[in-house]
């Protein structure tokens, strides 16, 4: 079965990102994704949480998509948790409206892996500092799956930009396609590793 | 006496005698009072017995300010303090009527002449004690609302009170011939209970259908003194109807203020009738003053003296009673019993009618008359003691602590003045989110139409002293210049800068050269009607033109802050015309360029934190 993927975009200035813009473009244009542009429609950060209820309920797998800044999310992200994730319809008594999705967070940021380690200067790995993210996931009964990182976002070669692009594009096609299991989600510290070993295997 | 002569006399003395009293903390009814008894025949003995036409005269200053309180009472407000107004005011006339009833009796009275007086002397002064409420602010303290609705009371009580006295003579002299004057006065009870329900529905009804119709089209000549005269008419046609039933002209005033008090002329018809019932109450205490007749104090000083202590400390105690009884809190208590313990102007029309129907003789009446007088005389006196010995020793609470939950918001702290599209908008969203204006317009075609559709909004004015008072702003905290034309617009600032300089205005500019006179007159809040959406278009522009929004957003915010500043920094310049000039092309183009730089290069001032490629420079360069 065919699983429909919503991606919920969030940068101030997208003008000036190279990485995010790469991958935007490397979305692969099928009517299982939509694309949500949050900046875009929401500049006054009033955000319609009856609409986007509405997207929610009609999507199966939740990208949450952005820079990762000061260890988190830009702010409009933020107002997004905070307002659309509401008492009785996401958690609470009743709140079983985002149960069994799938959720998680495709970021870039300008420290490399090795910096985001209990050894390095960052000292904790990214999934640690999603902490918040997977809670959030977890109080909504959503099924959190590991990150999609691009690292040392300053740094990177034009070459590996556009290869970690086409990994992105290919994540999005096998979760649409859902021809896998959960489980398998465990053993992976991030989601680009996952796709490796799929794309290895055949 | 020539009336010229008259009037210069009376007027004469008010302006000397008054600033006076009030410069040594007395008040004004004190002043008047001293001014009555120095013109009259006593003293300087300029006016003699026609003193007391002048008083039957003036004591339509105390129906003007009855119609003035019931213009400041909303019907719901009237409602809410019907057990007060029943309640303490059936308490206090009671039993006051009945101690001095029992003492009268004692001293040898017959039963009707003791009736009649204790009647009378339970009566308290309207005229003096809401003038001295008012000049004090005490209008919405708990010993301010008391005294009110016992006022209140008293006026009701009038009218059985005229229809019992005939039925007293009737016992001892059986001639009704001299009764009284009034179409209804010879009719059975029944009828006259029937005529007082008629006259009171006839108020509702024609102050509502009648009334209002008459004065929107009045407005619509725009002549301000025919809205004065009509507003007089109201209140004279009103009294005259009353008087015709046999009932109290002052109450009947009293119910028409209530009516008008939800439409959109209360304002206007406040600051009309306004000085004429300040000068008529003024000319009623100064009759009050001549009247008091000192040859016989002087001849009989232990009768009156004693009576004048009786009557107010048997006042006093019942009203201290009743206060305790309602559970007026200590001070306040004091202050009401002080204020209420004269006997009021009542007791002159109902001893003088006691004397036509010859239950009491002229000998007495002119005694009471006297104590009546000097009672009047000493409340100020004792409201000053009060204040200045008595209430320091309580330890000085103020009202607002004392009585919270007593305390009526009759005034919004927002006034509105211009009610077009542009205060309209305020308005709405205003109200949407709870807070109340008072709102003025001077279209009464719009003000008719609006008020359709539920708003509560004045007709008047707005750049009138007078009306901008009587709205409310002296205890308003916001006023809202919204008035479209800019000149009617900068008038109303600096009026209200003048008279109101604690009013924090937020005022509507059609474009720079208002906002400059504005920044001039000191203003800090000005909205430019043109500033927002114009900027606002063009940012939806760029958009459209493919940049992203909320980027467009962001700068938006930067220029609109940058032209703000740059409009208060010219608005120094402008007088220098070169300067300006050269200032003014420096603001455009830095403006240009800041938006310029913005949406090709560089994020402008503050954004660089969202900005990689900086970051990436930076970094590649180590």
């Amino acid at each position: 079965m065919k699983n429909k993927i919503l991606i919920l975009f969030s940068h101030p200035r997208l003008e000036r990102s190279l990485n995010q813009s790469q991958l935007i473009s490397s979305i692969p244009n099928i009517p299982e994704i939509t694309f949500h542009d949050l900046y875009e429609k929401y500049p006054d950060f009033d955000i319609d949480v009856e609409y986007e209820h509405e997207l929610l309920l009609r999507h199966q797998i939740i990208i949450w998509q952005h820079p990762f800044y000061w260890y988190s999310s830009p702010p409009l992200l933020k107002q997004w948790i905070d307002l659309v994730l509401s008492f009785g319809w996401a958690y609470g008594p009743g709140g079983f409206a985002l149960q069994n999705k799938m959720v998680f967070n495709a970021i870039t940021t300008g420290g490399q892996r090795s910096a985001y380690s209990n050894d390095g200067h960052n000292r904790f790995t990214i999934n640690q500092l999603l902490a918040p993210f997977e809670q959030t996931a977890f109080l909504c009964k959503m099924i959190w799956l590991p990150p999609f990182v691009i690292h040392g976002t300053h740094r990177i070669s034009e070459d590996e930009r556009q290869n970690l692009s086409i990994l992105y594009g290919k994540i999005l096609i096998k979760l649409a396609d859902g021809n896998f299991n959960t489980e398998e989600f465990k053993k992976y510290q991030y989601i680009n590793d996952w796709i490796t070993d799929n794309i290895d295997n055949k | 006496m020539d009336i010229m002569l008259q009037a210069l006399i009376y007027l004469t003395a008010t302006v000397i005698c008054v600033p006076i009293s009030k410069r040594l903390g007395m008040g004004s009814v004190l002043g008047y009072l001293i001014a009555g008894m120095l013109i009259g025949p006593f003293f300087l003995g300029l006016i003699g017995k026609e003193g007391e036409d002048i008083m039957h005269f003036a004591e339509f200053g105390v129906v003007m300010m009855l119609f003035l309180i019931g213009l400041e009472l909303e019907p719901s407000q009237f409602w809410k303090m019907r057990r007060s107004i029943i309640g303490m005011g059936s308490i206090q006339m009671v039993l006051t009527a009945v101690i001095v009833f029992l003492a009268m009796m004692f001293t040898g009275m017959t039963w009707q002449v003791s009736l009649a007086i204790g009647l009378a002397f339970s009566m308290s002064s309207t005229a003096i004690v809401l003038q001295t409420i008012k000049e004090k602010g005490l209008s919405q303290t708990a010993s301010g609302q008391s005294a009110f609705s016992v006022l209140l009371f008293q006026d009701i009580m009038v009218i059985p009170v005229l229809a019992i006295l005939p039925l007293l003579a009737l016992e001892s002299i059986n001639d009704s011939s001299a009764i009284d004057s009034s179409v209804i006065g010879s009719l059975p009870g029944w009828l006259q209970g029937l005529s007082f329900f008629f006259a009171v529905a006839f108020i509702f009804l024609g102050g509502r259908y009648l009334f209002i119709p008459l004065l929107r089209l009045v407005a619509r000549t725009r002549l301000r003194e025919l809205f004065t005269a009509s507003s007089l008419l109201l209140v004279i046609a009103v009294s005259a109807l009353m008087k015709a039933m046999g009932l109290s002209p002052a109450l009947g005033a009293f119910l028409a203020g209530v009516v008008l008090a939800n439409s959109e002329y209360r304002h206007e018809l406040e600051s009309d009738i306004e000085p004429f019932k300040g000068l008529l109450l003024g000319l009623f205490f100064i009759g009050v003053g001549i009247s008091i007749n000192f040859g016989l104090i002087v001849s009989k000083p232990l009768i009156i003296s004693g009576l004048v202590f009786f009557v107010m400390i048997t006042k006093f105690i019942v009203l201290y009673i009743t206060g305790r009884i309602f559970r007026i809190s200590g001070d306040q208590n004091l202050l009401f019993s002080f204020a209420l313990s004269q006997v009021g102007e009542f007791a002159f029309v109902l001893l003088s009618f006691s004397n036509q129907l010859r239950l009491i003789n002229q000998e007495w009446v002119d005694i009471f008359m006297a104590v009546t007088a000097i009672t009047m005389t000493i409340t100020p006196l004792l409201l000053l003691i009060n204040e200045r010995i008595i209430d320091p020793g309580f330890g000085v609470k103020t009202a607002d602590e004392n009585q919270q939950p007593d305390k009526i918001d009759t005034k919004h702290k927002v006034i509105i003045a211009g009610f077009g599209q542009f205060g309209s908008t305020i308005s709405r969203f205003l109200k949407a989110n709870g807070v109340e204006a008072t709102i003025l317009d001077h279209d009464s075609d719009r003000v008719e139409f609006l008020r359709k559709l539920g708003f509560k909004v004045y007709y008047g004015d707005a750049t009138r002293f007078d009306l901008l008072e009587s709205a409310g702003a002296g205890d308003a905290k916001f006023l809202i210049a919204a008035i479209d034309p800019p000149e009617t617009n900068l008038e109303l600032i600096a009026t209200v800068k003048k008279h109101f300089p604690h009013l924090n205005i937020l005022a509507r500019a059609k474009n720079r050269s208002d906002a400059y006179e504005m920044i001039d007159q000191g203003i800090r809040d000005i909205y430019m009607e043109t500033q927002h959406t114009s900027l606002r278009l063009a940012e939806d522009l760029l958009n459209k033109l493919g940049h992203r929004r909320y980027t467009v957003s962001r700068l938006g915010q930067k220029f609109l802050k940058h032209d703000n500043e740059m409009i208060a920094e010219m608005a120094a310049h402008r007088h220098d015309m070169k300067k300006y000039v050269i200032k003014a092309r420096e603001t455009f183009k830095y403006q240009e360029e800041l938006l310029r730089k913005n949406l090709s290069y560089d994020a402008g001032e503050g954004d660089h934190c969202w900005d990689s490629e900086q970051i990436r420079e930076i970094l590649l360069k180590q």
